[in-house]
């Protein structure tokens, strides 16, 4: 199964965008969001693999043994930063929103504005 | 728009997005079968170049260190920004308050008592989330770990303290003016490190500390080690601003609505 991996981030994609189209509470949204934004780890981490390579650290395996692509592993790193910051934000943003408008509901956050 | 209309235009969106996913599978090497090449030169002479033993972290504070700057000013920005968007709400509430009144029934419910095993757990845990985020913000360079992993861990410490106490003790632990310094020099320091090679007549973000003898030893790759634990005291600090940010939200509209 050489694309099961893949399969797998198209899923998570999938049903973290579902949950985003269908959701009813901002938080949840928010999570979901994250769900998305999980099926961009497996695919960096997928994309990098090497069938019977070690992890990228030489710590205790001798230097030029066969290792995974730590480039992507470090740009995964990154997004999960980014996903953390983004996160905080929303959250803010939810507060604010519950405060402003007295829901959490977008559907109904999208009628106050129209 | 319906819910129902939504979800159908959902599944047509999908439908598209499905078709032109299995399309790029198609062009990309299967899954194990790694092309490279730059996972492969990077690995072949990171350790060599910089006697970092952990390859992630010389791409991240070495090889690829100006986008690690920007990543780390993202988080720097984000807390700002969550501090600013909740602080606007404290003046606000203030002439709304009396508007607001006791409707609001998440509001007025009171937080359920701290269970004595939560307490308990958080207590004990604490220290070790401490130690072990300082361990991880100061090993970028031998083990799998890095100053942004170190530093959530370290910040996980200080919300223990949320946990296992009271809101006020997690203030008292980690007061905002504290705080907010810490997470300067961490975002700083980092800047500062690039900026010295500068000074030196280096390209920015050169690596130009001793690099040690010993691959691996913790005093070894020279400005990668000092560059992750910069970065694991502004996670640190950032988290816990963000956490005690949103935590101050609770707080505060409980005590608004009393």
């Amino acid at each position: 199964m050489a694309i099961f991996p893949f399969v797998v981030v198209a899923w998570i994609l999938a049903v973290g965008l579902y949950g985003i189209v269908t959701s009813r509470h901002l938080v949840h949204l928010i999570v979901c969001l994250i769900v998305v934004q999980s099926s961009t780890y497996v695919l960096l981490l997928g994309v990098g693999y090497k069938t019977g390579a070690v992890a990228p650290y030489f710590f205790d395996v001798p230097n030029h043994t066969p290792a995974v692509d730590p480039v992507v592993q470090a740009l995964a790193l990154t997004d999960v930063v980014v996903e953390a910051a983004v996160t905080a934000l929303l959250l803010a943003i939810a507060i604010q929103a519950h405060k402003r408008f007295g829901t959490l509901d977008p559907q109904e956050l999208v009628q106050l504005k129209g | 728009m319906t819910p129902r209309q939504r979800r159908w235009i959902f599944l047509i969106a999908m439908a598209g997005l499905a078709a032109f996913y299995l399309w790029g599978l198609t062009g990309l090497p299967g899954f194990g079968n790694y092309p490279g090449p730059y996972g492969d030169v990077i690995n072949s002479i990171a350790v060599a170049e910089t006697n970092a033993t952990g390859v992630v972290s010389a791409v991240n504070f070495e090889y690829r260190g100006f986008d690690t700057v920007g990543e780390e000013f993202i988080l720097f920005v984000a807390a700002t920004g969550v501090a600013t968007v909740l602080r606007q709400m404290r003046d606000e509430r203030e002439h709304e308050e009396e508007e607001a009144g006791a409707d609001d029934e998440a509001a007025t419910r009171d937080a359920p008592p701290t269970s004595g095993a939560i307490r308990m757990v958080a207590l004990i845990m604490t220290g070790p989330a401490v130690v072990m985020g300082w361990w991880l913000a100061s090993h970028a360079q031998t083990t799998p770990s890095g100053g942004f992993q170190g530093g959530v861990v370290l910040a996980t410490g200080f919300i223990l303290i949320y946990l296992a106490g009271k809101f006020l003790a997690f203030d008292r632990f980690s007061p905002a003016d504290v705080t907010d310094a810490v997470e300067a020099v961490g975002a700083g320091g980092f800047a500062a490190v690039g900026v010295a090679a500068v000074a030196m007549g280096l390209p920015y973000l050169t690596n130009y500390l001793p690099l040690g003898i010993t691959p691996g030893a913790v005093s070894s790759s020279g400005t990668i080690a000092l560059i992750s634990f910069f970065v694991g005291v502004e996670v640190g600090a950032a988290f816990i601003l963000i956490v005690s940010e949103l935590l101050d939200q609770t707080l505060l509209i409980r005590q608004g609505s009393q």
